[in-house]
């Protein structure tokens, strides 16, 4: 039987492009590598009674346009928004997030009173550059060395975006999309711990320290979502976040999608330069008119495809394509709450994310670590434990513990990481941990411990690359994955992506899976039934 | 204050109690409290008409803490502050109190306030907004030094008729007191500062002292108000009195330029309408040279007071010229019971600021049902109310 579209992978933009071809009417089918569903955006109960978010943690940038037209809150989606969060700080003390403006404000004062003031003029030139950059999420990106009229007035309309603004604004906006964040936030901040706090979002997933160029850009990526309208807000899928991709799987169910699980593409099927279907490693093979893939750029067309059938300078560039691994993940099973000292009895902060990197420079010294190919001694943590909100992943009194960490390279001063390089991380994780919450260790159930090196073999990105390529300027927008190719489409017709590789990027956003679905129907000359454009910007 | 922000626990109060706080909840029947700067305030005490009465009738006490205050001093501190506002600050002599504005670089407004000269080298700058960050930047080279206060004054405004007689029984002597002046007085263990200032347009003053003070200050007035028709007003009452007075708030009738998200809503003091406070002989001031650019080019948005036919609040109303095309925005709108009319502040593209022609579109919600209409809008000179006895000195006997 061949299926009018097959998509190679069920993380979350694979499910959400499935989803909006079946709405469309096609005879949509997923293959998926794993005996589960979700790709990054997974729940797995590896300990008894206790699910993980095993990779992706948290949820903000799920665009609302895609769970409105999947209708995926009638499908079970809840996201829990979570308060609090902080920044604790090596002489005992931390600095503490608050939903409330004055209590943050106030919070903010107590390490400085211009910082406090800041926050305002910050946060108001943050939200400037998500109003440019959200509506740019949910549009195919133009060629720029196209005069096909569709590119043309797709550069119209971006050139329109970017000259809607002052002059200064302008100068802003290329200062911001190329500094890195230490010095974008010596223009407003001069508390360290106030600027390590506000560092925290632009150096996740990406190997760059906060000192590198381009790191402002990360940090707006991780800024221009939302939990339920609330701008820059960030909460837990119920169930871990496999309950994204559980309410995908039933809303594509529902449209008639169908999905394989439990063995992956050997190798995708190529007949007189177009894709006709693909073969698993279980032998099977499927047919179908146009395959979508989910991987990333890298395996996609460096371990799936024959390069013969690939144009030179493509490989070349995706063999260049940056896609270098910068993080790991310890999800723990937790016997009891710790106790973090610095913290009030009963204060708000532990529900939401917490960290231990006080000051930029230790954040710098975590990526030199990096560098000189070793996992940092003093990592950067981003932990969180959803439990305290979502009592349902774990039994009553116990809680599962998240913690993303920076920096693990995806090879260990050269050669493959071991066991003992993974204890190591783990441990370097859980020393660090033990000194703000002391008798924290004792309470480790059992621990999932993900370098890169797991996170390729198991989930599937290249070098564990949690974007499935990094987020710098040079590979965002029409240069995502590579120029040329920035419209989901590949040298081989009927071969598409809709992965993280592709424009706007990563996280779990579904954008790209909602873009490259967009393409994908209008090659056919389909109407795209229930997909909205972006929000306007008012 | 009575509750410190030092505190670990401060989430656990978000907004705090000012220093009068035991007298105006025990004063506050409806439970309407809101958020100024961070404290929690009144809005509404009783009954919003006779607050509203009591401000033209007889006087009123209304809690002015939350207002931003700095300590500006230094032997550059006339020099700075020259350099900051868009008034002349030498002509400000000590004891007097200049109404006054400040702006960017570009010549956008980032808030309105008065200043206070306490000294030959020392101020008091109050304002709605908070500056630390622009003041201290601005300070750069001058030999001053800043410092927020805002929670160490307790400050009330007494405004109405009779507040110069309450004061007069509470046993200050304000009768040489001018408009613009203040003067200092002790007060039960400390002292008061009394300024003959307001936002109401009618005779009042505004008292300062420390939080300590407070309470005795409150219950002082109260005292000696009690046949003189004092009472506590909100924030609600206060509107609609600063209307007829026709004076701005900054955040209601124009975005601060700090914290501005969209661009085309950056305006300017002479936009807002306060060209007449800038000194364009004074020398060099933060702003000068896109205000004078805009002075000579002409500006495309005015401030202006309208008129408007009818008796329901034009709060909000989109304006047009002709009933066709949109030219403006009402900031601001009320039915004024002094005035018995409709009366309302608005941003209008200065083309259209002369007033032909101009109608305000009004949606009045009545059970349910939008009543729609487009009443004729016309410009008239601010304040809209104004009564001798705002300047008498002494003041009238009420």
């Amino acid at each position: 039987m061949t299926h009018d579209a097959l998509i190679i992978g069920a993380g979350h933009n694979g499910l959400v492009a499935a989803c909006y071809l079946a709405r469309a009417g096609l005879k949509v089918l997923v293959v998926e590598k794993n005996d589960w569903i979700g790709g990054a955006a997974v729940s797995r109960e590896l300990f008894p009674g206790f699910t993980y978010s095993n990779c992706s943690y948290v949820s903000s940038l799920f665009r609302p346009e895609i769970m409105r037209d999947l209708e995926l809150p009638k499908h079970g989606l809840q996201i829990l928004p979570y308060e609090g969060g902080a920044m604790f700080t090596e002489d005992g003390g931390y600095l503490g997030m608050f939903r409330d403006h004055e209590a943050n404000r106030r919070e903010i004062a107590r390490h400085s009173r211009r910082d406090a003031e800041a926050y305002d003029r910050y946060s108001r030139d943050i939200l400037r550059n998500c109003r440019l950059i959200r509506p740019m999420l949910m549009r195919r990106p133009p060629d720029l060395a196209s005069f096909a009229p569709r590119d043309l007035m797709e550069l119209a309309w971006l050139g329109k975006q970017i000259t809607g603004q002052s002059e200064a604004q302008i100068y802003d906006m290329l200062r911001f999309w190329t500094m890195s964040i230490a010095d974008f936030l010596d223009e407003y901040f001069e508390s360290p711990v106030v600027k390590a706090y506000q560092a925290v979002g632009s150096i996740i997933g990406t190997a760059l320290g906060p000192m590198s160029p381009g790191t402002a850009y990360v940090l707006l990526h991780h800024a221009m979502g939302d939990v339920d309208g609330n701008v820059g807000s960030w909460g837990y899928s119920r169930g871990g976040m496999g309950g994204i991709t559980k309410a995908l799987t039933a809303s594509l169910r529902a449209a008639g999608g169908e999905i394989v699980t439990g063995s992956g593409v050997s190798r995708i099927l190529v007949q007189n330069g177009r894709a006709v279907g693909v073969a698993l490693e279980n032998g099977n093979e499927h047919r179908a008119k146009r395959v979508i893939s989910n991987m990333d750029v890298r395996r996609t067309f460096l371990k799936h495809v024959e390069e013969k059938e690939l144009p030179g300078e493509f490989v070349h560039r995706v063999q260049r394509f940056k896609t270098r691994g910068s993080s790991g993940k310890l999800n723990i099973a937790l016997d009891g709450l710790p106790k973090f000292t610095a913290l009030p009895e009963g204060a708000p902060n532990i529900k939401g994310d917490m960290h231990f990197t006080d000051t930029i420079e230790k954040m710098e010294l975590a990526y030199d670590d990096w560098k000189a190919g070793h996992y940092s001694r003093d990592p950067f943590q981003d932990m969180m434990i959803p439990t305290l909100i979502d009592p349902t992943m774990t039994p009553p009194g116990k809680h599962f513990m998240s913690c993303f960490v920076q920096y693990a390279p995806p090879k260990i001063e050269g050669r493959d990481w071991t066991d003992a390089d993974r204890d190591g991380f783990r441990d370097a994780c859980l020393n660090q941990i033990e000194r703000y919450a002391p008798g924290f260790k004792s309470l480790v159930l059992h621990c999932e411990v993900r370098t890169p090196r797991e996170l390729e073999a198991e989930v599937g990105l290249t070098e564990g690359n949690i974007f499935q390529g990094e987020l710098t300027f040079d590979q965002m927008f029409f240069n995502r994955p590579v120029p040329g190719y920035a419209n989901y489409r590949s040298p081989i017709k009927d071969l598409w992506l809709c992965g993280s590789s592709t424009h706007p990027g990563g996280g779990v956003m579904g954008a790209p899976g909602r873009n490259a679905a967009a393409e994908v129907l209008r090659d056919m000359k389909m109407p795209a039934k229930d997909m909205s454009d972006a929000y306007a910007i008012v | 204050m009575t509750l410190q922000a030092s505190d670990l626990r401060h989430y656990e109060t978000p907004l705090l109690k000012t220093p009068f706080h035991a007298r105006t909840e025990a004063a506050c029947k409806t439970w309407s409290w809101g958020n100024w700067g961070g404290y929690a305030t009144v809005l509404t005490y009783e009954d919003l008409s006779m607050e509203h009465s009591a401000i033209r009738n007889s006087a009123t006490v209304y809690d002015l803490c939350p207002m931003i205050k700095y300590r500006i001093e230094g032997p550059d501190a006339t020099a700075f502050l020259d350099r900051l506002t868009i008034r002349n600050v030498a002509k400000l002599s000590v004891g007097g109190v200049q109404y006054t504005a400040w702006a960017n670089d570009a010549g956008h407004m980032l808030d309105d306030g008065t200043l206070f000269r306490l000294g030959p080298d020392r101020y008091r700058l109050c304002c709605q907004e908070r500056h630390l960050n622009w003041l201290l930047d601005s300070a750069f080279g001058f030999d001053v030094t800043i410092h927020e206060e805002t929670e160490e004054i307790a400050a009330l405004s007494l405004q109405g008729p009779t507040s110069g007689e309450i004061l007069r029984l509470a046993g200050f002597a304000i009768d040489g007191l001018k408009p613009f002046r203040m003067a200092e007085f002790p007060l039960a263990s400390g002292r008061l500062m009394i300024s003959r200032t307001g936002f109401t347009g009618d005779l009042g003053y505004e008292l300062w002292t420390t939080p300590d003070q407070a309470l005795a200050l409150w219950d002082l007035l109260f005292q000696a108000g009690k046949l003189h028709g004092i009472r506590p007003i909100g924030s609600e009452a206060l509107n609609m009195a600063r209307m007829e007075a026709g004076l701005i708030i900054t955040g209601y009738d124009f975005t601060p330029a700090d914290v501005c998200v969209r661009e085309d809503r950056l305006r300017s003091p002479l936009e807002m309408g306060l060209g007449w406070m800038v000194d364009w002989q004074k020398g060099h001031f933060t702003g000068k040279a896109a205000l004078v650019a805009q002075r000579d080019k002409g500006m495309k948005w005015s401030f202006v007071g309208l008129e408007i036919g009818g008796n329901i609040s034009a709060e909000g109303a989109i304006l047009y010229h002709a009933k066709k095309h949109e030219v403006g925005v009402i900031t601001g709108a009320i039915w004024s019971p002094v005035l018995k009319k409709n009366i309302a502040l608005a941003q209008v593209l200065t083309k259209y600021a002369g007033g032909a022609n101009l109608w305000a579109e009004i949606y009045a919600l009545r059970e349910l049902h939008y009543e729609k209409m487009m009443m004729r809008a016309q410009v008239v000179e601010r304040p809209f109310f104004v009564h001798d006895r705002r300047r008498a000195t002494p003041p009238g006997k009420y």
